[in-house]
């Protein structure tokens, strides 16, 4: 199992997940699959539909949503693959809550989301028995484009010194 | 008939079928007869007590059954369902806020 993404996309999930910090962001991850390989192509960010005085530790996606997202999906001929959300000052680990309500075979990543700096993002996915969440790996791929997005990154590690 | 229309994260229990077609009068029944074709599907439409699980939404010809008649709204015979989850999670506890 294993959920392949580029730095680039990942530095969105943490751009985004520091922007809407100290309230949690979600998002649905688009792209393909192959066997238990997948290849994350597009992001799209969600609004956290969850009650304003508890965005803090929850993120909601409302159904509408999700219908939205799959016809995107569609258009693009990709699948919806997963969702990524934060933990603001909180490990990268999914909570009993996200258990619950996971799906299957969809990939959860999460980031943790340290005083406002993204410190760390881990997959998992629901087992099928629906007991606990087991991890995959995140493979993170280099960019063709190197040398601006490396100057990106070591500039985002640097800040989370 | 009706069909089903099954959520990608839902195929692999439907035999990675898109759509699944049912002969029912409601809602409920269509369910029914989905997960008595699939029973490994069950779990993940409904808990322990036989209850949709809170992330399950069904929709009606593009209408939420819950803001029709649940369960019990009544199917014409070539109505299209649609399962469309509803997502949510996060850290909830241990936040110290």
């Amino acid at each position: 199992m294993t959920l392949h993404i580029t730095r680039d996309l990942l530095l969105e999930i943490w751009d985004h997940g520091e922007r809407t910090y100290p309230e949690e962001n979600a998002g649905l991850i688009l792209g393909t699959f192959n066997g238990d390989e997948r290849r994350v192509r597009k992001l799209l960010p969600m609004e956290n539909k969850s009650h304003s005085e508890s965005r803090h530790n929850r993120y909601l996606i409302y159904p509408e949503d999700m219908m939205a997202g799959e016809q995107e999906a569609e258009r693009l001929t990709l699948e919806i693959l997963g969702v990524f959300h934060s933990h603001p000052d909180h490990p990268a680990e999914p909570s009993e809550f996200d258990r619950q309500w996971a799906l299957p075979w969809y990939s959860y990543l999460i980031t943790s989301v340290d005083q406002g700096k993204a410190l760390e993002s881990r997959s998992w996915r629901l087992k099928d028995d629906r007991t606990q969440m087991i991890e995959e790996v995140l493979q993170v791929q280099i960019d063709l484009d190197t040398s601006a997005k490396n100057h990106k990154l070591m500039t985002h590690k640097e800040k989370n010194r | 008939m009706n069909s089903i229309r099954i959520p990608t994260p839902l195929r692999p229990y439907t035999d990675n079928l898109k759509e699944v077609e049912v002969d029912a009068s409601n809602v409920g029944e269509a369910l029914d007869v989905l997960t008595d074709r699939y029973p490994n599907l069950r779990p993940h439409l409904f808990d322990e007590n036989g209850n949709l699980r809170a992330y399950v939404n069904i929709f009606v010809q593009q209408e939420d059954v819950r803001n029709l008649r649940g369960q019990a709204t009544p199917l014409t015979g070539n109505d299209r369902l649609m399962i469309v989850p509803s997502i949510a999670g996060g850290k909830i506890i241990k936040s110290g806020r």
